[in-house]
């Protein structure tokens, strides 16, 4: 792939320290075809004790088939899937150590939300007494101690996403998968959700695989990212390292928004890079090097909270360019600035709303000077 | 906005248009708009009541007055006359009246062992072809709900396939099939086995019922498992259970409704058959269908045969209550 750069490991590590000794699962070379549909593409991936991995990507990626596949309701097609240092190959679902909170909660409708949670423990064959402790314990955990006795139709959307929680959970699986889990759920429910798994996850010490398509969730909710995009994985990373450092045009695509901007390496060196963008009046300046012969075409991807927008004309002969705010959208605690560069490009920016007097703004067809800081361009291979 | 605009917008005054009375109306309809009768009407009586009230006229026509003729019947009297029963309110002279309410042809159905053994056979028949039609539509619409979706519409033609054809006929195919010279024993036969006696026996009656029932078990009971959320057998194999806990765990008590509703689909009507038992069944032992008639065309006993029939519906209410309790249950489940 690009360049690697030094620093990285330096900022934005993972919000809780990996044990990367500590491998549970390993995907090894796995592909899934369904026909001829190639649903997951020569994957290989390791999930470390007590993470919470987020698989990450729009739908038909083939994130959820992945998941099938560790949690056993798909085979692979090729490749073998390890989980805690055991081949997966012959093992049924009903035999794996691992549970699945699935993305429609998959609740029993006949049984009341007790037995849905002691269904799984009834299986283990304990004796009763201990599934009753058991169940009353998960049940208070998640705060459902009250509603032990209805009927899942009787319950709202986030009191069901809970009780499929308690059910996966209450049997202490090492591996915990997770199909969309907080997907049916509005916005505010969603983000105390967010906090509450992140926190059960930490008391329990559970390894959680997370599938979703929303960035959001990914970002809040995982130790590390890994970006699918038709079968493959395309980067995994700390939710810092895949928004700073994409590696690819399609993660800086996926993950938030960004400007990107066609070039041509002209200099390279090994603490610097020159590029040419036509799109641009001037050069693109960024303070690190990277791997790539002088002469080739690269993407330089700028995300729209590193461009500062001013009215009075930066130093510096580089990284900056004069555009006309065209758009502006308010969003509350930010705004969002379409500004329509020399060249005719729509460059994107975002500012936030510290301050609250309107008059001080930046407003429509106003000119404008964008500049950046050498640090903020990311070099993409084309 | 221009103040000459928004006076415009303004609904006139009564009586703008001129003093006459045709002019108040429409200035009062201006002001209030039409009456509102049209609402009225669909407030209270509604499309849907219309629609409902029309099966509600069919069966009191042709349900509840005959119910209450036979109720009638079941309490009068038998005379050797055209009608051949007395009527329950008699002229005796010119200013009284006399009242015949007999109940001695419900006594009589528990004085002659003939009524109690035909009621019990009958519900005896009945409850074990339900049995077998359950054991055996079990399987077939679970794995017709399991097939491809494009091959079930196959399966279920063919199960209702026979219906094309006439049930007396069918009923008749068997007499060829089971009879002691017939197509059965003649193939066992070739293998030097039998002959066997069939024609005439309960065996024979079941057979006949059981082929006859069987699409009344498979359709209500495909149309349950049909609609079975798999996932929730995923998900029951997540948690560790292996296929046949998963089954009677997860979908047997999520068909129960279905196999309710297919249970007494086979048990009402075969409680009261008469066809299949009078050209397969025993001679010696009579089902109450057979029995009735009996009554009605042989002996012309019509408040006896009413009586008898009254009692088989009240020996069948019991499982329509149970049915309806069942499906507003279903319906109210269905409701999340």
């Amino acid at each position: 792939m690009t360049e690697r750069q030094g620093h990285v490991s330096g900022e934005g590590g993972p919000p809780r320290p990996i044990d990367k000794s500590n491998e549970y699962v390993r995907i090894e070379n796995v592909t899934k075809r369904f026909g001829d549909f190639v649903a997951v593409d020569n994957v290989s991936l390791s999930i470390f004790k007590g993470e919470i991995f987020c698989l990450l990507g729009g739908s038909g990626c083939g994130k959820t088939t992945l998941l099938r596949m560790l949690a056993g309701f798909e085979a692979p097609t090729s490749g073998r899937i390890f989980i805690d240092g055991q081949d997966m190959e012959d093992t049924l679902p009903y035999e794996r150590p691992v549970n699945m909170m699935f993305q429609s909660y998959a609740l029993f409708p006949h049984m009341t939300v007790e037995k849905n949670v002691s269904f799984g423990l009834e299986q283990e064959k304990l004796p009763r007494k201990e599934i009753d402790q058991r169940v009353a314990e998960m049940l208070e955990t998640v705060k459902l101690s009250e509603l032990a006795r209805r009927k899942p139709h009787q319950l709202s959307g986030g009191q069901r996403q809970r009780v499929a929680l308690a059910r996966a959970l209450v049997k202490k699986p090492k591996l915990l998968l997770l199909d969309e889990p907080l997907g049916a759920l509005d916005k505010k429910l969603r983000e105390a959700t967010q906090f509450e798994l992140i926190n059960l996850q930490e008391k329990l010490g559970v390894t959680f695989v997370v599938v979703t398509h929303d960035q959001e969730e990914a970002m809040t909710l995982a130790s590390r990212i890994g970006v699918m995009d038709r079968g493959e994985i395309v980067q995994v990373g700390t939710p810092t390292e895949i928004y700073e450092y994409p590696t690819s045009r399609f993660v800086a695509d996926f993950i938030g928004s960004v400007n990107m901007f066609e070039g041509r390496l002209t200099e390279d060196e090994p603490n610097y890079v020159r590029i040419h963008a036509p799109e641009l009046s001037c050069a693109i300046y960024v303070d690190h090097g990277i791997s790539s012969a002088p002469g080739a075409a690269v993407w330089a991807a700028i995300r729209p909270e590193k461009i500062e927008l001013t009215r009075e004309e930066p130093a510096g002969p580089d990284n900056r360019a004069r555009g006309v705010v065209k758009d502006i959208a308010y969003m509350g605690d930010m705004s969002i600035y379409l500004v329509k560069i020399d060249s005719g490009k729509m460059v994107r920016v975002t500012l936030p709303n510290s301050v609250r007097q309107l008059s001080e703004r930046i407003s429509w067809d106003e000119t404008v000077w964008l500049s950046w800081d050498p640090s903020s361009p990311v070099i993409l291979p084309q | 906005m221009p103040r000459s605009q928004t006076r415009q917008l303004q609904k006139p005054p009564i009586d703008a248009w001129g003093a006459g009375r045709l002019g108040l109306i429409f200035s009062l309809l201006y002001r209030y708009g039409p009456p509102r009768w049209s609402q009225y009407v669909r407030k209270h009586w509604a499309g849907q009541r219309l629609v409902i009230a029309v099966p509600y006229l069919w069966l009191v026509l042709f349900f509840a007055v005959p119910f209450i003729i036979v109720l009638k019947l079941s309490f009068s009297e038998v005379r050797l006359a055209m009608p051949p029963f007395a009527p329950l309110i008699e002229r005796v002279s010119d200013v009284a009246y006399a009242v015949n309410v007999n109940l001695g042809n419900y006594a009589f159905l528990f004085s002659d062992p003939l009524y109690t053994s035909s009621y019990l056979y009958s519900v005896k028949v009945a409850a074990i072809s339900t049995l077998l039609c359950l054991l055996i539509g079990y399987p077939m619409s679970y794995a017709i709900a399991r097939s491809a979706p494009t091959l079930r519409n196959i399966w279920l033609m063919l199960i209702i396939l026979p219906f094309w054809t006439s049930f007396l006929l069918r009923v008749y195919a068997w007499v060829g099939l089971l009879k002691t010279d017939g197509l059965i024993n003649q193939a066992l036969g070739i293998f030097g086995l039998g002959p066997f006696t069939m024609m005439y026996t309960d065996f024979a009656v079941y057979i006949g019922i059981v082929y006859s029932y069987l699409p009344f078990m498979i359709l209500p009971l495909y149309s349950n498992l049909e609609k079975h959320d798999l996932t929730l057998l995923e998900a029951s194999a997540d948690l560790g259970a292996g296929p046949i806990k998963s089954f009677l765990r997860i979908t047997l008590p999520l068909s129960f409704p279905g196999i309710v509703a297919g249970s007494l689909l086979v048990f009402i009507p075969a409680v009261g058959e008469y066809v299949i038992p009078s050209l397969l069944g025993r001679s010696d032992q009579l089902m109450i269908g057979r029995v009735l008639s009996d009554e009605f065309f042989a002996n012309r006993d019509w408040p006896v045969a009413s009586a008898v029939s009254i009692a088989m519906l009240l020996l069948l209410v019991v499982p329509i209550v149970l049915f309806q309790r069942f499906q507003n249950r279903e319906l109210a489940g269905a409701k999340k």
